[in-house]
């Protein structure tokens, strides 16, 4: 399952090579390949016809980076991407090209005082260890600037969901991959970007140089539907269907673009909410930017618990997401893009 | 080319972002020699253009970023009794400017002081207090009236010091961020002097990098380059401050790896720092760097990026301490990768 | 001057919602331009054509506003912030949708005030439950403060004078234009409290020799200030040094100062430490625009009783209007040294 093995493979912001290796094989003779400087992929479909519209999905992922060695072997790790330290203690991680094993351990309980369990262990008192016995045998297994990236094991879980890592954004890739496998009668400019998780950096390049006429962004956005938070907190519900972004922190939704996306999925009867957190950002602030403006979208796959190694998904959304974006890409190509700002 | 005369010089000369036309000037006279082409573009970032040997179609652009800007102090408004109130123009702690003398550049250029209550006055738990910028002033020990005629709002401001020689190369001089860079920029124009290269160069003095990278990002979109490199300071090593956030003074230019940096022009400075046994360090960012670069790598549509910086102790305060030694040799570096930059070498930047 | 001002001030027009603004501009300005015409960000340009330098001058339309996120089952409102929204100046505040709906914001209970947030207030428009509430707004659905215009003397107290004062003052140059050799586009820009988003692309789009921006700034005559500004109500508009998002070119503001000397036009100079203007994102389009702004001294920011002083504007439009109408000589101007 393609999901399951683009969610598998490692890709940490500026290190997505693998996830650009996949998709390229996936995807060769679908469209004309190429790659930009920054690792952007491209796949363009029907070029020369109308109008011209984007696809964008992020391909990297939150992880670490090496920053140094201690002298009793152990690494030292700075964040790439957004990641609460608290969700970081325990885990297994893979360090570099060679994906060399290493663990993020923590004081055993035991070590520690009362006082210091209540608190959240930080970044400074978190390291990788490689089982290395000495920094020389460490630099041998790991180099400066390596990325590390959380231990994949991708499984099913409950009632027809997904657990694993990276869903955000390996979900809104997989969608991507299976609509340019299709054949829908406009220009189609499918990208995959990178660093989008520490600030946007590929989209905006990849919009300036496509410059579509619509771009709609695939993404995966939070479901806080657990213990702890009020319903109006939710952000999204798992098994709601896709989400909707009215506004994020980069990008307010044009109403007419959000009417498009209500009835195109009420008329194929995909169930869909309304993302209801306004914060964090996503490649359509920057897309919406470029040039002299870009008509653009946001749907989203809920997922909860993202930014951890542990993120649970539901394949129905997963699947309506995947409907919807198919059902919005037709109705562009039969009735054209909607209209904005005529006074 | 008297690298510690140039930096002596230019360190001296008054450029606070977005006002940077004097050390322009300074940058102007030592660099136009290398140049065959110099202009400015609309917000006054200077470029030099040097022709590449290569064939038309062989000539790969290079830019090379170095920022001429640096901090200062805004005047504000003017107190009750002719003290000027000041802002910060880029980051400053306002712990590291008490009890220093300044230059205000008014309609006359003025000495000053930013002076502090004597701790005869001041009781223990006010010394343990950092000094705000909303509380500090400037005395110029002149009457109100003065003051009025001579000081408005928008005028600017600089610490007072003179380039200090240290113990061997270490030199400590106030905006050595990034007028080192500067220095490394000159340095490797110098060395290209005596190498071949196929390469157009566009190197450029950049301005308001400290509010924000900004001439960087209008300076790219103009000259459009192949490879994009800027060059900077990074946070030389001391104590407090853990080993693997910083850099040794003495032990060459850093190298730069993260995503902010394309992995093949890290790899290509290495490979060259180690063929010619250039002394080098490397250092990591996880995310945006806090330079040029980041403007760079997201113009138009991508441009690849790398980084080399000179160590750097105490940056942000008028003390600044830099090892000229590593200057020369990232100048060095910087004209032996442009020496190796060839059209095929650009064309692999799209392969990872 | 007055009844623009009412009108522009009272009419509804959130970022990303602004097309009621729009219409009413594009009413207002088209008598005296030669086109008119948007885009998909929903800014509005006027251009008054002519050979010489292109310059744009922008003034946001957009103000501040909360957006539903969420309908009880009460038929309370959940909402969130756009722009620069202080829940403090939010709490009991009357706000209204652009489809005329209004309601009143109310707060849970709080041990601590100094925790309000928006996720402990509310927005009740009277409904007695989910189906009533839908009836009337969506999720997605703006509003903004409520507020009259009302007039005490020369000083103008109501809504979003940020920046609706702005756009009063760059319609009014725009009607008293005479004749011009530069081009000169007018844009009434959209969602610059957002981010400056409208200001990115229109000047990109446009990419001018020159820019400004007409917009609000603070003050610091009102008792025990939060921040020492040597700009004063009254004393006419500010010539801007520097905010957080631009530093205003210096041959520009030389210009502008000349020019207010030469015509007698009262002016102050202004720097303001935190927030941004259009300015910001023009100055930094494609290969660099020189770029300023003309304040208007505005107190009590980005609260339903923002004031300002007529005769600021009146003389902002003066100072404008000059600057406007002398021939810009860009190469005189911005000399460009070489070799």
């Amino acid at each position: 399952m393609l999901l399951k093995r683009l969610s598998e493979a490692y890709g940490v912001s500026g290190d997505e090579g693998e996830v650009r290796d996949i998709l390229s094989e996936e995807l060769v003779g679908h469209g004309e390949l190429r790659t930009d400087t920054i690792g952007n992929l491209f796949v363009h479909k029907n070029t020369g016809r109308q109008p011209r519209v984007m696809l964008a999905a992020h391909m990297d992922e939150v992880g670490l980076i090496v920053v140094g060695h201690e002298k009793s072997g152990l690494l030292r790790v700075h964040k790439v991407g957004s990641i609460d330290d608290r969700v970081l203690v325990s885990k297994p991680v893979v360090v570099g090209k060679n994906r060399v094993p290493g663990v993020i351990g923590a004081k055993p309980i035991h070590l520690q005082k009362p006082e210091e369990r209540k608190k959240a262990i930080n970044i400074e008192n978190l390291f990788v260890d490689l089982g290395a016995r000495s920094q020389d045998e460490a630099e041998k297994l790991a180099k400066i600037g390596d990325y590390v990236a959380f231990k994949a094991g991708t499984r099913e879980i409950g009632e027809n969901c997904l657990v694993g890592k990276a869903f955000d954004n390996r979900a809104g890739c997989a969608i991507l991959a299976e609509v340019l496998k299709e054949d829908y009668a406009l220009d189609l400019t499918g990208v995959f970007t990178v660093q989008e998780e520490i600030g946007l950096r590929g989209s905006g390049v990849a919009a300036y140089s496509v410059y579509p006429d619509f771009a709609l962004v695939i993404e995966t956005t939070s479901a806080s539907d657990v213990p702890g938070t009020k319903e109006a907190g939710h952000v999204t519900k798992l098994g709601a269907g896709p989400a909707l972004t009215l506004m994020d922190s980069s990008f307010i939704a044009p109403q007419q673009v959000v009417d498009l996306l209500v009835q195109t999925a009420e008329k194929h009867a995909i169930p869909y909410q309304f993302r209801r957190l306004t914060t964090a950002a996503t490649d359509a602030g920057k897309i919406s930017q470029t040039h002299a403006g870009i008509l653009t979208a946001v749907v989203s796959v809920p997922c909860r618990y993202i930014h951890s190694p542990a993120s649970i998904l539901s394949l129905s959304d997963w699947q309506n997401t995947l409907r919807l974006v198919r059902a919005i890409l037709n109705s562009i190509a039969e009735g054209g893009l909607p209209v904005c700002g005529n006074y | 080319m008297e690298v510690k005369r140039f930096l002596r010089d230019i360190c001296q000369a008054p450029g606070i972002s977005g006002y940077e036309h004097h050390v322009a000037q300074v940058v102007k006279a030592a660099f136009c020699r290398y140049a065959n082409e110099v202009r400015q573009d609309r917000l006054g970032n200077v470029v030099f253009y040097k022709k590449g040997a290569g064939e038309d179609g062989q000539r790969p652009r290079l830019l090379l970023a170095a920022h001429m800007d640096e901090i200062g102090l805004m005047v504000t408004k003017i107190e009750e009794g002719g003290f000027p109130r000041f802002a910060a123009v880029g980051g400053i702690d306002p712990r590291t400017i008490v009890a220093q003398e300044v230059i205000l550049y008014g309609r006359e250029t003025l000495a000053g002081v930013i002076g502090v209550k004597p701790p005869h006055l001041t009781d223990e738990e006010e010394r343990g207090k950092g000094h705000k910028i909303e509380d500090l002033y400037l005395d110029l020990a002149l009457p109100e009236e003065q003051v009025r005629k001579l000081v408005t709002p928008g005028d600017l401001a600089v610490i007072r010091r003179e380039a200090l020689q240290l113990a061997g190369g270490a030199m400590s001089a106030k905006a050595l961020d990034d007028r080192a860079g500067i220095a490394v920029l000159l340095c490797c124009l110098d060395e290209l002097e005596r190498l071949h290269h196929a390469a157009d160069i566009y190197a450029v003095a950049t301005v308001q990098e400290e509010v924000g990278v900004r001439g960087a990002a209008v300076a790219t979109y103009g000259v459009v380059p192949d490879v994009g490199i800027a060059v900077d300071v990074t946070h030389g090593e001391m104590p407090g401050v853990p080993e693997h956030d910083t850099s040794a003074i003495g032990k060459g230019p850093v190298i730069t790896l993260g995503p902010n940096i394309h992995p093949k022009i890290s790899a290509e400075l290495i490979r060259l720092a180690k063929e010619y046994r250039l002394p080098y360090q490397l250092d990591t960012a996880p995310g945006v760097t806090g330079t040029d670069a980041r403007a760079i790598q997201v113009t138009r549509g991508g441009i690849p990026t790398g980084l080399v910086s000179v160590p750097l102790r105490y940056m942000h305060t008028s003390v600044e301490l830099a090892e000229t030694e590593d200057i020369k040799l990232a100048g060095r570096l910087l004209a032996l990768f442009i020496a190796a930059l060839d059209t095929a070498y650009v064309e692999g930047l799209t392969c990872f | 001057m007055r009844e623009l001002l009412k009108k522009l001030s009272e009419a509804y027009g959130p970022s990303g919602r602004e097309q009621q603004m729009g219409q009413l501009i594009s009413d207002e300005v088209r008598p005296y331009v030669d086109e008119v015409f948007t885009d998909a960000m929903g800014n509005l340009y006027a251009v008054k054509r002519g050979r010489g330098a292109k310059v744009m001058v922008a003034a946001h339309m957009d103000e501040i506003g909360i957006i539903i996120t969420y309908i009880e089952e009460k038929g309370f409102l959940r909402f969130s912030n756009i722009g620069g929204v202080s829940p403090y100046v939010l709490l009991g505040q009357k706000v209204v949708f652009g489809n005329g709906t209004v309601g009143t914001v109310g707060m849970e209970k709080l041990e601590d005030i100094k925790k309000l947030a928006f996720d402990k207030m509310y927005l009740d428009i009277g409904a007695a439950n989910r189906e009533e509430a839908a009836a009337k707004v969506r999720i997605g659905d703006i509003a903004t403060y409520l507020q009259e215009l009302t007039f005490n003397g020369n000083r103008a107290i109501g809504k979003a004078m940020d920046n609706r004062a702005g756009c009063a003052v760059l319609l009014q140059t725009i009607k008293e234009l005479g004749q011009t050799e530069n081009e000169v586009y007018a844009v009434f820009t959209a969602q610059e409290e957002v981010g400056l988003r409208g200001s990115r692309t229109s000047s990109y789009r446009l990419n001018p020799d020159l820019g400004l921006a007409v917009d609000v700034t603070l003050v610091g005559d009102t008792p025990e200030p939060a921040v020492a500004m040597d700009v004063y109500l009254g004393k006419g508009p500010a010539v801007k040094i520097k905010d957080a998002s631009v530093i205003c070119h210096p041959r520009l503001k030389e210009l502008l100062l000349d020019l207010a000397g030469k015509e007698n036009i009262p002016c102050q100079l202004e720097v303001l430490l935190t927030g941004g203007t259009d300015a910001g994102a023009i100055h930094l389009t494609k290969e660099g625009i020189p770029s300023g702004v003309i304040s208007i001294p505005c107190r009590y920011v980005h609260t339903p009783g923002e004031m300002v002083d007529l005769t600021d504007m009146e003389n902002a439009v003066r100072l404008l209007n000059a600057f406007l109408s002398m021939p810009l000589k860009m190469q005189e101007i911005f000399p460009c040294y070489l070799t």
